[in-house]
């Protein structure tokens, strides 16, 4: 019989008292502050009796637009999280100058700088990509939903299964202290021997799972479900650029799991890939990331450039300037991602050759790029152009976007590169695409595409509140730190002797500011359009005059999208049928097959998290529970055939006949 | 496109057709999905042998694979993988002229020789690390035990799914479901047989030269 420490041991594995921030006042407090706010929300939910809707309607829908609501949601809600630590950094950094040492302590900071990079890209970023596409896609390309509508639920809540693992190392043990992306030697066992290194693994790879499978689904759709008649030149902008992003992640995000899975080999194994002994090479990571790394931006860049298009041709009211060069240009960027990455460590010492060709193709990415702002402002020009929300974040994101492309090609210079690696000209070059191109992307999309998802505009006084909060943050925010990059200053730092540099640190801190209002504006227009709902209400399903198919049917769109399958004769298929003289159909309406909901994306990735859980903590009867459990369930799923269902007719004719009497109304 | 057959106007007006009046069936995408996943899967590949590339000649003044390696295991373990594609082909040929007892049996024979395979493999990696030369002991080791162990893994998922579909064929006979899932599998096993070729040659062969 074995006695009770060992007993401990094996049940908890490395998991104790300890590891719970009882000594941290601010992790307390954060803790406190989640309870409440976590308690009182299940509270609701259950006064209200939320929790069969939800269960029914929404966790286990395999309707591609209510996943793509989803991850919006999920984005947001760790924007707060992934936000929260950039104000914790900024603060920490204006405080802690000569003797004071501000209220961080360095292995705080350094966890907070980590979970700030890994959050904003895995966890904000990429769900907000993921959600635009998921959401607009299929209506774009006249589909009723994706190829694989169980896998895109499946794909959803591993996303969420990562989030939830990188929140739970906010108060169960610790988070990586290595940055975003957990460079060897320093994240090896020798050098980052707790949990934290072990946190950032496996909830990548649980999220890595959802992205790289969202990524062959939404290939499918595109490839395999447009409407007849759409030719691939017949393609929105949007479902173009979707159609590279996921390209890039297929082609892309297995290069991360393979790494990542090296990574852990040599820290539960020992193994010597990554180690400073017995042949190990820590540069071979920092290549093989970086050939994810670099191709991973595009995919959060190119499909806000198909928003941008959409929302300048819409707003201009014409048909996108030079369609054609903007798909090359979208493929050309897709090709040159992959022959960049070594910029990111020219000071590799890589050799002036090696360091000429990666500067070379890096300079050259920025002509394509060109190119795209090039057909924005042509597509302006002499049109009739509607100030309206989406078309501030798109300005506001052309002459941002241009600033940090120019930064970016500074960089891609190798002998300025030397002097500017990991200094603050980085960090502001970085924020000054991502903010610039992504996060007002994702904006202009969600303001775009919200009335079709909920059948009402968003208010437009919180949302130019949002915009020039987040305009005029970012510029506060960030000048500042390319002044003190090319002064020389480094990343990652939490302390500073030199109080000539304050007031740098202090203009980026009011900058910071500035963004939490316009993050705080956001909330509030989310709220204020909910209440006064009525007055902002759509019933046309088009209220922008839009040109693609997903503004043809109803907002909100009915559960299988098109009555009848759209037939498209041009580019802009609703804006060709508009002028040809289209009229909606009223009757002979059939049933419709859809597929049916299923629980068994949020059971596999309950047990991933479950099994991610026991690999961290090194609880190897939870790891082989829950890898038993998963197979069970997978298998279990492939006996179920019980997939599909009809619609019947009689329910499309009653949701039909239910808007001709609306739109009978309005007219 | 099938569906362009009852491509026609609703209402009886001039000018083109903006929808279908019928029923749209797009075409099933399993197998091009498969297929994407099965490149992603090939990346994976990609990253561990360019891992031994890189790493392979790092011995780290232990042994190098001339010395541990013996060849005449390995062709017999190769055999066994080549013959497991051929009675994996035979059932796809029994499967598609619809006889599922005789499909069942050479899916059967097909998981035997996977087993023997995966058999082999281990046998050889109990041997190395019984004689000290665990993944632990140079950057090569590592490599070649990551790549090997990561084909030898991808094997025993197939097997594992192997038995599943031979009890959906035995209870639902050769359906449209199973005829699609045992083309998935019959990718899968090729698809490993095409990253053995590479991995004996790579590894095997050019580490004994």
């Amino acid at each position: 019989m074995p006695n009770s420490a060992e007993l401990t041991h094996f049940i908890f594995g490395r998991l104790t008292w300890d590891a719970l921030p009882l000594h941290v006042p601010i992790l307390l407090a954060t803790f406190a502050g989640v309870a409440v706010g976590g308690v009182a929300l299940l509270a609701v939910i259950t006064r209200y009796k939320l929790w069969g809707y939800l269960w029914r309607e929404w966790f286990t829908s395999i309707d591609h637009k209510k996943i793509g609501i989803m991850y919006m949601v999920l984005a947001i809600v760790m924007l707060l999280r992934g936000f929260a630590d950039a104000l914790m950094m900024r603060s920490q950094q204006v405080l802690s100058f000569g003797s004071a040492h501000g209220y961080l302590p360095p292995e705080h900071y350094d966890q907070v700088f980590t979970a700030h990079g890994v959050i904003m890209i895995f966890f904000v970023a990429m769900p907000l990509i993921t959600g635009l596409m998921n959401f607009v896609v299929p209506m774009q390309i006249g589909a009723r939903d994706v190829a694989f509508p169980f896998l895109n639920n499946f794909s959803f809540w591993m996303t969420v299964g990562g989030a939830v693992t990188v929140m739970m190392s906010l108060f169960i043990g610790v988070f990586a202290r290595t940055g975003w992306l957990a460079y060897p030697p320093l994240s090896d066992i020798a050098y980052s021997p707790d949990v934290g290194v072990d946190y950032y693994i496996w909830a990548l790879q649980i999220a890595g799972i959802g992205t790289l499978l969202s990524g062959v689904n939404l290939l499918a759709t595109i490839i395999k479900m447009r409407a007849p008649g759409m030719s691939l030149m017949k393609m929105p902008v949007f479902t173009w650029t979707a159609l590279c992003t996921n390209v890039l992640i297929v082609a892309s995000f297995p290069i991360l799991t393979a790494v990542l899975a090296l990574l852990s080999l040599d820290r539960y194994v020992g193994t010597q890939f990554f180690t400073n002994n017995l042949g190990g090479d820590p540069m071979l990571y920092v290549n093989l990331i970086w050939m994810w790394g670099h191709p991973e931006v595009y995919i959060l860049i190119l499909p806000c450039f198909g928003v941008f298009s959409e929302v300048v041709s819409t707003y201009s009211g014409k048909p996108l300037f030079g369609y054609t060069s903007m798909v090359y240009a979208t493929v050309a960027i897709t090709v040159l991602s992959y022959l960049v990455w070594l910029h990111h460590f020219f000071t590799m010492g890589s050799g002036a050759d090696v360091n000429s060709f990666f500067g070379i193709t890096t300079m050259i990415i920025s002509i394509p790029t060109g190119a795209k702002i090039f057909n924005w402002l042509f597509t302006m020009y002499r049109g009739r152009v509607r100030f309206e929300l989406p078309m501030l974040w798109t300005l506001g994101f052309m002459v941002t976007f241009v600033i940090g492309g120019m930064t970016g090609v500074l960089l891609a210079v190798p002998s300025a590169d030397f002097v500017l690696h990991n200094s603050l000209f980085l960090v502001a070059h970085f924020h000054n695409v991502i903010i610039g191109g992504v996060v007002f992307g994702a904006f202009a999309g969600i303001s775009y595409w919200f009335p079709k998802a909920f059948g009402f505009k968003l208010d437009p006084f919180w949302g130019k509140m949002s915009f020039w909060f987040w305009l005029t943050g970012f510029y506060f925010a960030f000048m500042p730190l390319y002044v003190l990059g090319l002064m020389g200053v480094t990343r990652r730092l939490s302390h500073f002797d030199d109080p000539s540099l304050r007031i740098w640190f202090e203009i980026a801190a009011f900058g910071a500011g500035l963004i939490a209002l316009g993050i705080g504006s956001f909330l509030v227009q989310i709220a204020v359009s909910i209440r006064n709902r009525e007055a902002l209400r759509d019933v046309t399903g088009d209220p922008w005059n839009g040109r693609t198919l997903e503004w043809s049917t109803a907002s909100p769109p009915p559960a299988y999208n098109f009555a009848f399958t759209p037939v498209v004769h041009a580019l802009d298929a609703w804006s060709d049928m508009k002028t040809g003289g289209y009229e909606r159909p009223v009757s002979g309406f059939n049933s419709i097959h859809m597929p049916r909901n299923t629980g068994a994306g949020v059971i596999l990735a309950g047990l991933s998290v479950a099994a991610g859980f026991g690999l961290i903590w090194h609880m190897w009867w939870l790891v082989v529970l829950g890898l038993v459990a998963i197979l069970a369930v997978a298998i279990g799923h492939s006996f179920n055939l019980d997939r599909d269902f009809y619609i019947p007719a009689e329910a499309v004719v009653r949701t039909e006949g239910e808007r001709t009497e609306l739109l009978r109304k309005a007219a | 496109m099938s569906s362009k057959a009852h491509l026609h106007l609703a209402a009886g007006r001039d000018g083109p057709a903006f929808y279908l009046s019928e029923d749209h069936h797009p075409e099933n995408s399993t197998l091009l999905g498969f297929w994407l996943y099965l490149m992603s899967d090939c990346l994976i590949f990609a990253v561990l042998f360019a891992t031994f590339g890189v790493l392979g000649h790092n011995y780290a003044g232990g042994p190098t694979g001339a010395r541990l390696f013996e060849l005449p295991m390995v062709a017999v373990n190769t055999a066994m993988l080549l013959f497991s594609s051929i009675t994996y082909g035979m059932a796809m040929i029994a499967a598609q002229s619809g006889r599922p007892k005789e499909t069942l049996v050479w899916l059967a024979v097909t998981g035997l020789f996977g087993c023997a395979f995966l058999g082999l493999e281990l046998t050889e990696f109990v041997h190395l690390i019984g004689e000290g030369h665990g993944p632990q002991s140079s950057a090569f080791l590592s490599s070649f035990f990551t790549l090997v162990g990561t084909h030898g893994l991808h094997v025993t998922c197939g097997v594992i799914w192997l038995v599943t579909l031979m009890t959906q064929v035995a209870r639902r006979g050769l359906t449209e479901t199973n005829l699609r899932r045992l083309m998935c599998l019959s990718l899968f096993w090729h698809f490993l047989d095409v990253i053995w070729i590479g991995v004996f040659s790579f590894v095997y062969l050019l580490g004994v030269l």
